[in-house]
C-alpha cells in the first residue's frame, strides 16, 4: 500500500542503539508505570487514612487466599521464563521451539486467569463485591486491571504464535524483535504482579 | 525513504514569493505524485496512514470542536449578561428540560460550563496543537518520511474521534451531559447523573489516543531525524513537541487511574472518593465510605497541571517559528529556550497542588508548592524575554501569522503574570475560584495559545494546500479578534477582584456580583463579537482552498526543512533525501546571497 | 445590604488579617504592572524601530543579553521577596496561630447542597453531640436531642452572627459534596471537605451585614448557596444569642425521632 519506508523499524538506530519498536515499548511501559504508580499511591493514601486495614478487621492474609496467590506468582514467573525462551529460540532460528515456548507462555497465562477466577468466585460467593469496603475495592480494581493486562498479553502472544508467525519467512529479524517487545511487556505485567502480591495479600 | 531523483527546483534557487511562484508550484505539485494515486478515497482521506492527512484530520476536527465549545460559551454568556431572561431566537430550539420558556436551567448552565472546559482543552486545543500541528509539521521539520508508526497514528486519531462523539452524545443522555465542571470533583461527580459516566468513558478514549500519539511522537523525533539533524539543530517547535509528548505520556496515566477509580465509584459502588457518613439530600448515602475526595484532586491535578503546559508549549513552538521567520534573524537564545522548556516540563510535575491551596493543606506542603510555583515562573519569564529580544534588531514583516504571533507575547505575558498572585497562598485565599482565575488561564489559552494556533494555521496553510490564505481577510480576522478577546477577558480580572466566584449561574444573587454585573454585559457582547470575528477566518479557510494564490515550496523564505518539501508534500514527503547543514534559524547571515540560509542547502 | 461597598476592585476589608493580604495583592500587582509596562515599552519600540522597510536589514548577531539577565535576576529577587517576605508569613499567621479557644467564639459549620448550617454552642460553651445518622430535613446537623450539652445550642441556616473584635473559630465540614466557605469582605476562604473538619479563624473589625458565598461548584444550586453574615456589636451579639437560645422545653431537636442506641457511623469530630 505505502512505499514509504520507515527507517530503523528493524535495525537499531546508531545513536540510540535500539529500533523504533523497542523504544516505543519502553515508552509505553513508562506510562504504565505512571498508571500503576498512581493506583499504588491511591492505595497507600486510602490505607494510611483508614483507622484499620482491612476496614472489616482481621488481616489481609486471612481475607485473601495467599496459597492460591503464591501459586499464581510461580505461574507468572514461569511464564516469564518461557517467554524469554521463546525469544531465545527465535534468535537461534528455531521456529519449532519458539512455538513450543510461546504456547506454554499462553497456557500459563490461562492458568493464572483460571486461578484468579476461582479467587474472585469465592469472594463473590461470600458476597464480597468491590462495594463491600475499600479493601475489596482496591483488591478488585488493581487485580482486575492487572487481569486486563494479562488478557492483552494473551492476545498479543496468540497473534505472534498464529498469524504473526508468517513474518518469520519474510523478515525473521523483525519477527524476533516483535517477540522481544511482547516479552518486555509480559515481564512488566509479571513485575506488576510481584508488587501486587505482597502489597495486597501479605502486608 | 523515497529517494526519487527527479529534476525539480533546486533548493539553492532563491525561493519564489507568493506572487511569482505559480509555475514552480505546479511543478512541485506534480512531482511527488507516486505511490498513492491508486489508493481508494477512503484510504487516502479517511483511514490514511499519512501523517499529513492525519494531521489535517486532527486539525479540522479540532477546529470544529473549538467552534462547538465556543458556542456553548456564547450561550452561557447570555445567561450571565441577562440572568433569567429568555434567550432571544435561539432559545426556542431547545427543549423545556434544558431551557424552560427559553430561559436556561441551572443544571443546563452547569453542563455547558463543564463541557466547554472539557471540549476546549481535550477536544480542541490539544488535538489542534499536538495532533494537528505536531502530526503535520514535526515529521517534515525533522526530515522524516512519515511518523515512526503510521498505523498507530491512524489508530490514535480514530480513538480520539469516538472519545469526542461520546462527549457530544452525552448531551442526549437522561440528565444531560457531565455537569460537575471539567475538573469533575467528587463527591459531586460521583452522585451526578449518567452524563458523568459518559464523560469518564470519553476521557479514557481521549487519554488512550494521547498516549498512542505521544509514544509515536517521541520515537519519531528521537529515531527518525534526517542526516545532520542534531539535537541543537532541531527547530524549536520540535523541541516543544518533544517536551509536550513526554508530559502527555507521563501525566495522563494518573488521570486514567483516577478515571478508572471514579468509574468504579459510579458503577461498582466503591468508595474511593467517598468518605464515611455522607448525607445527600437528607438521606444517608449507601456506600461503604472510607474514601478521600482529595485523592481525586491530587490525581487530577497531577495530570492537569502538566496539561497546562501541553496547551502552551506547542503554542510557544509555533510562535518561535513564526517570529524567527518574520524578524529575519536567528531566534535570540535558542539554546536557552530549549533548556527552559525542558525545565518547565520537569517542574510542571511538582506544582500540581497549587490548585488545592484552599483544601486545608498544611503550611509545609503549601510552602513547598508555592515555592515550586514561583520557580516554574522563571523559565516562563525567560521564554518571553527571549522572544522579545528576538524582535530587537530584526527586520519585522507584519504578515498575518506574525500579527498573531506578536499578539501572543503581551497576551501570554498577561496570562503568566496574573498567575503570580494565584500561586502565592496568601493572595490565593482571596482570589481562589474567582473570575480572576478565569481571566488568568483564559489569557494563557485563548489569546495566548489560540492566537498562536491561528498563527500556525496561516503559516503552514500554504504548505498543506499549496495555496496562500488571503491576507486582507486574515488581517480583519486578527484585529477584530484581538480587540474583542481583550474585552472578553480583561474585565474578568476586575470581577475577580470584586470577589465574584466562578461557575455561578446567576451572579446577581450576590451584592458584590451586582456591583460588577455591567461588566458581564460588556464581556458577553465582546464574546459574541469574537464569534462573528471568526467568520472572515472561516470564509478565508475555505475560499483559499480554491482561490488562494498558488505557491512554491518556500513562500515565506523560511529555513526549516518543511519548506524543502513540495507544497503540498506527497506521500513520503521529500523528493530527495534531506540533509541538514546548519542551525534552524540562519536568517540574514552576513555574506550570504539572500537573507535566509535554509538548513537543507549546502552552500548559502 | 449596603451596595455601595462593592465596586470593581477589592471590596472593603473588615478583618484583622485581611490588610496584609490586600497589601500582598497590591504589591504583586504593582510588580506585574511594572514588568508588563517595561516589557510592553520595549516590545512596541522593537515593533516600530525594526519594522521591515526599504533599506532596512536584520542584524545576524544577537545583542548581548546583559540587560535581560538583570531583568531575570530582578524578577527572581522580587519573587523570592514576595514569596518569603509577604506571602508565607501571612499564610503562616493565617494557618498556624489559632486564637485560644477560651477567648474566641467557636462555631461549627456543616455545608450541604445548598445551605449553610451553623451550630453555636450556646451559653454553656459546649456543643451537643451530633451524628450524621440523625440528619434529616428538620435536623440538618444531626443533633442528638438527648445530649445535655445540646439543649442550649443554637442552630441557624444561612445566617451567621459573629461578634466584632473577637476571634472567631469556625470548624468547617460538609455532609455531601465539596463546597467552599468564602466571605470576601473577611478575606477568608476554605473548602468544606466531607469527612474532614477543618478549622479556620478570623477577627472582624467592623459591624455590618455581609455575604457568605459558596466558591466551589456544588451542583445546580451552587449559585444561590449564600448566607447572610451579621457582624454584631458585642451587645447585639449577646442579644441575638439570648433571643435565639431555645427555651428548655423546646429544644430544637425535641421532635426528632429518638436516637438509635449505637450509631453506625461516628460523627466527624474536631481533631
Amino acid at each position: 500500500m505505502s512505499e514509504t519506508v520507515i527507517p530503523y523499524m528493524v535495525k537499531p538506530n546508531p545513536v540510540t542503539g535500539i529500533p523504533n519498536g523497542k523504544f516505543a515499548i519502553w515508552l509505553f511501559l513508562a506510562s504504565e508505570v505512571m498508571l500503576f504508580g498512581a493506583l499504588f499511591s491511591s492505595y497507600v493514601l486510602l490505607r494510611t487514612g483508614a483507622p484499620h486495614w482491612p476496614p472489616e478487621g482481621g488481616l489481609s492474609s486471612e481475607i485473601l487466599n495467599v496459597p492460591l496467590a503464591t501459586i499464581n506468582t510461580m505461574v507468572l514467573i514461569t511464564s516469564s521464563i518461557t517467554m524469554v525462551l521463546s525469544w531465545a529460540s527465535c534468535k537461534l532460528g528455531d521456529l519449532r521451539k519458539f512455538r513450543m515456548w510461546m504456547a506454554s507462555t499462553i497456557a500459563l497465562s490461562f492458568v493464572f486467569l483460571v486461578i484468579k477466577y476461582f479467587e474472585y468466585h469465592h469472594k463473590f460467593e461470600l458476597g464480597h463485591y468491590p462495594s463491600h469496603d475499600n479493601f475489596y475495592a482496591i483488591y478488585f480494581t488493581l487485580t482486575g486491571l492487572h487481569g486486563i493486562h494479562i488478557i492483552g498479553g494473551i492476545i498479543v502472544n496468540t497473534f505472534l504464535l498464529t498469524i504473526g508467525t508468517r513474518m518469520w519467512k519474510t523478515d525473521p529479524e523483525h519477527f524476533t524483535n516483535r517477540v522481544e517487545n511482547a516479552g518486555l511487556y509480559w515481564h512488566f505485567v509479571d513485575l506488576v504482579w510481584i508488587f501486587l502480591f505482597p502489597a495486597l495479600y501479605l502486608l | 525513504m523515497s529517494v526519487e531523483q527527479q529534476p525539480h527546483g533546486t533548493p539553492n534557487a532563491p525561493a519564489i514569493g507568493p506572487e511569482t511562484g505559480h509555475a514552480h508550484g505546479e511543478l512541485a505539485h506534480a512531482g511527488p505524485d507516486h505511490g498513492h494515486h491508486e489508493l481508494p478515497f477512503w484510504k487516502k482521506y479517511i483511514f490514511s496512514v499519512d501523517h499529513k492527512v492525519i494531521g489535517i484530520q486532527y486539525a479540522v476536527t479540532a477546529l470544529l470542536f473549538l467552534f462547538f465549545g465556543f458556542t456553548l460559551m456564547m450561550m452561557m454568556r447570555w445567561q450571565l449578561a441577562y440572568p433569567g431572561r429568555p434567550m432571544p431566537f435561539f432559545g426556542r430550539f431547545f427543549s423545556d428540560n434544558v431551557m424552560p420558556g427559553g430561559v436556561m436551567a441551572p443544571e443546563f448552565y452547569n453542563q455547558l460550563g463543564a463541557m466547554h472546559g472539557t471540549i476546549m482543552v481535550f477536544l480542541g486545543v490539544v488535538p489542534l496543537a499536538v495532533g494537528g500541528f505536531g502530526n503535520f509539521v514535526m515529521p517534515l521539520q525533522i526530515g522524516a518520511p512519515d511518523m515512526a508508526f503510521p498505523r498507530l497514528n491512524l489508530l490514535s486519531y480514530w480513538v480520539f474521534v469516538p472519545g469526542g462523539i461520546i462527549m457530544l452524545a452525552s448531551f442526549a443522555m437522561p440528565g444531560g451531559a457531565a455537569q460537575s465542571g471539567w475538573t469533575s470533583y467528587p463527591p459531586l461527580s460521583v452522585i451526578a447523573s449518567s452524563g458523568q459516566t459518559a464523560w469518564l468513558f470519553g476521557m479514557i478514549f481521549l487519554i488512550t489516543s494521547s498516549l498512542l500519539g505521544s509514544i509515536n511522537f517521541i520515537v519519531t523525533i528521537v529515531q527518525m531525524r534526517a542526516k545532520g539533524m542534531t539535537f541543537f539543530r532541531l527547530p524549536f517547535f520540535v523541541h516543544a513537541q518533544l517536551v509536550t509528548s513526554f508530559l502527555l505520556l507521563l501525566a495522563f496515566p494518573p488521570l486514567e487511574a483516577a478515571g478508572i477509580l471514579q468509574l468504579m465509584d459510579r458503577l461498582a459502588g466503591t468508595s474511593f472518593f467517598l468518605p464515611t457518613g455522607l448525607v445527600v439530600s437528607g438521606e444517608a448515602l449507601k456506600v461503604a465510605g472510607g474514601g478521600s475526595p482529595l485523592l481525586w484532586q491530587h490525581l487530577f491535578w497531577f495530570l492537569a497541571h502538566p496539561e497546562v503546559y501541553v496547551l502552551i508549549l506547542p503554542a510557544i513552538g509555533i510562535v518561535a517559528e513564526v517570529i524567527a521567520n518574520n524578524t529575519r534573524k536567528p531566534l535570540w537564545g535558542y539554546r536557552l529556550l530549549v533548556y527552559s522548556i525542558i525545565f518547565l516540563g520537569f517542574m510542571s510535575f511538582v506544582v500540581w497542588a497549587h490548585h488545592m491551596f484552599m483544601t486545608g493543606m498544611g503550611t509545609t506542603m503549601s510552602t513547598f508548592f508555592q515555592t515550586t510555583t514561583m520557580i516554574i515562573s522563571v523559565p516562563s519569564v525567560i521564554v518571553v524575554t527571549c522572544f522579545l529580544m528576538s524582535l530587537y534588531g530584526g527586520n519585522i514583516r507584519f504578515t498575518v501569522p506574525m500579527l498573531f504571533a506578536t499578539a501572543f507575547l503581551p497576551m501570554f505575558a498577561i496570562g503568566g503574570l496574573t498567575g503570580l498572585p494565584l500561586g502565592l497562598t496568601a493572595s490565593d485565599i482571596y482570589l481562589h475560584d474567582t473570575f480572576y482565575v478565569i481571566g488568568h488561564f483564559h489569557y494563557v489559552v485563548a489569546p495566548g495559545t489560540l492566537f498562536a494556533l491561528f498563527a500556525g494555521i496561516y503559516y503552514w496553510y500554504p504548505k498543506a494546500t499549496g495555496r496562500m490564505m488571503n491576507s486582507t481577510l486574515g488581517k480583519i480576522h486578527f484585529w477584530w479578534s484581538f480587540v474583542s478577546i481583550n474585552f472578553v477577558f480583561m474585565p474578568m480580572f476586575f470581577q475577580g477582584m470584586a470577589g465574584l466566584s466562578r461557575r455561578l449561574y446567576d451572579p446577581t444573587v450576590y451584592a458584590h456580583g451586582r456591583g460588577v454585573q455591567p461588566l458581564n454585559v460588556v464581556i458577553s457582547w465582546a464574546a459574541w463579537s469574537l464569534g462573528l470575528a471568526q467568520i472572515p477566518f472561516i470564509i478565508n479557510f475555505f475560499m483559499s482552498l480554491k482561490n488562494g494564490a498558488r505557491i512554491a515550496e518556500n513562500p515565506w523564505n523560511a529555513t526549516t526543512l518543511e519548506w524543502m518539501a513540495p507544497s503540498p508534500p506527497g506521500h513520503g514527503n521529500f523528493l530527495t533525501e534531506p540533509i541538514v547543514y546548519r542551525e534552524p534559524y540562519e536568517y540574514s547571515v552576513p555574506g550570504a546571497k539572500q537573507d535566509f540560509s535554509p538548513q537543507f542547502v549546502a552552500e548559502a | 445590604m449596603d451596595e455601595t461597598k462593592y465596586g470593581w476592585w477589592l471590596p472593603v476589608d473588615v478583618s484583622v488579617h485581611g490588610a496584609r493580604i490586600d497589601q500582598l495583592i497590591s504589591v504583586v500587582h504593582w510588580f506585574m504592572l511594572l514588568l508588563f509596562v517595561g516589557w510592553g515599552a520595549f516590545f512596541v519600540y522593537c515593533l516600530i524601530k525594526f519594522r521591515a522597510r526599504d533599506g532596512h536589514q536584520a542584524t545576524y548577531n544577537p545583542v548581548k543579553g546583559i540587560f535581560t539577565k538583570y531583568i531575570e535576576v530582578a524578577v527572581v529577587v522580587i519573587e523570592v521577596f514576595v514569596l518569603f517576605g509577604l506571602s508565607t508569613p501571612v499564610w503562616f499567621a493565617y494557618k498556624n496561630h489559632p486564637p485560644a479557644e477560651k477567648d474566641a467564639v467557636t462555631i461549627k459549620l456543616v455545608a450541604e447542597q445548598f445551605a449553610w448550617n451553623f451550630h453555636y454552642s450556646g451559653k454553656d460553651g459546649k456543643f451537643g453531640r451530633t451524628d450524621s445518622s440523625l440528619m434529616s430535613g428538620d435536623n440538618p446537623l444531626g443533633l442528638d436531642p438527648d445530649s445535655p450539652e445540646g439543649k442550649d445550642d443554637i442552630v441557624t441556616v444561612n445566617q451567621m452572627h459573629i461578634p466584632v473584635h473577637k476571634p472567631v473559630i469556625i470548624q468547617i465540614t460538609s455532609k455531601d459534596v465539596i463546597h467552599s466557605f468564602n466571605i470576601p469582605v473577611l478575606r477568608v476562604k476554605q473548602d468544606t471537605i466531607p469527612g474532614q473538619r477543618i478549622p479556620i479563624w478570623f477577627e472582624a473589625t467592623q459591624t455590618g451585614h455581609f455575604e457568605l458565598a459558596c466558591a466551589q461548584l456544588c451542583g445546580l444550586g451552587h449559585y444561590r448557596m449564600r448566607a447572610d453574615v451579621f457582624i454584631d456589636s458585642p451587645e447585639d451579639y449577646a442579644k441575638w444569642e439570648a433571643d435565639n437560645t431555645p427555651p428548655p422545653a423546646e429544644a430544637p431537636a425535641a421532635e426528632a425521632p429518638p436516637a438509635p442506641e449505637a450509631p453506625a457511623v461516628p460523627a466527624p469530630e474536631a481533631k
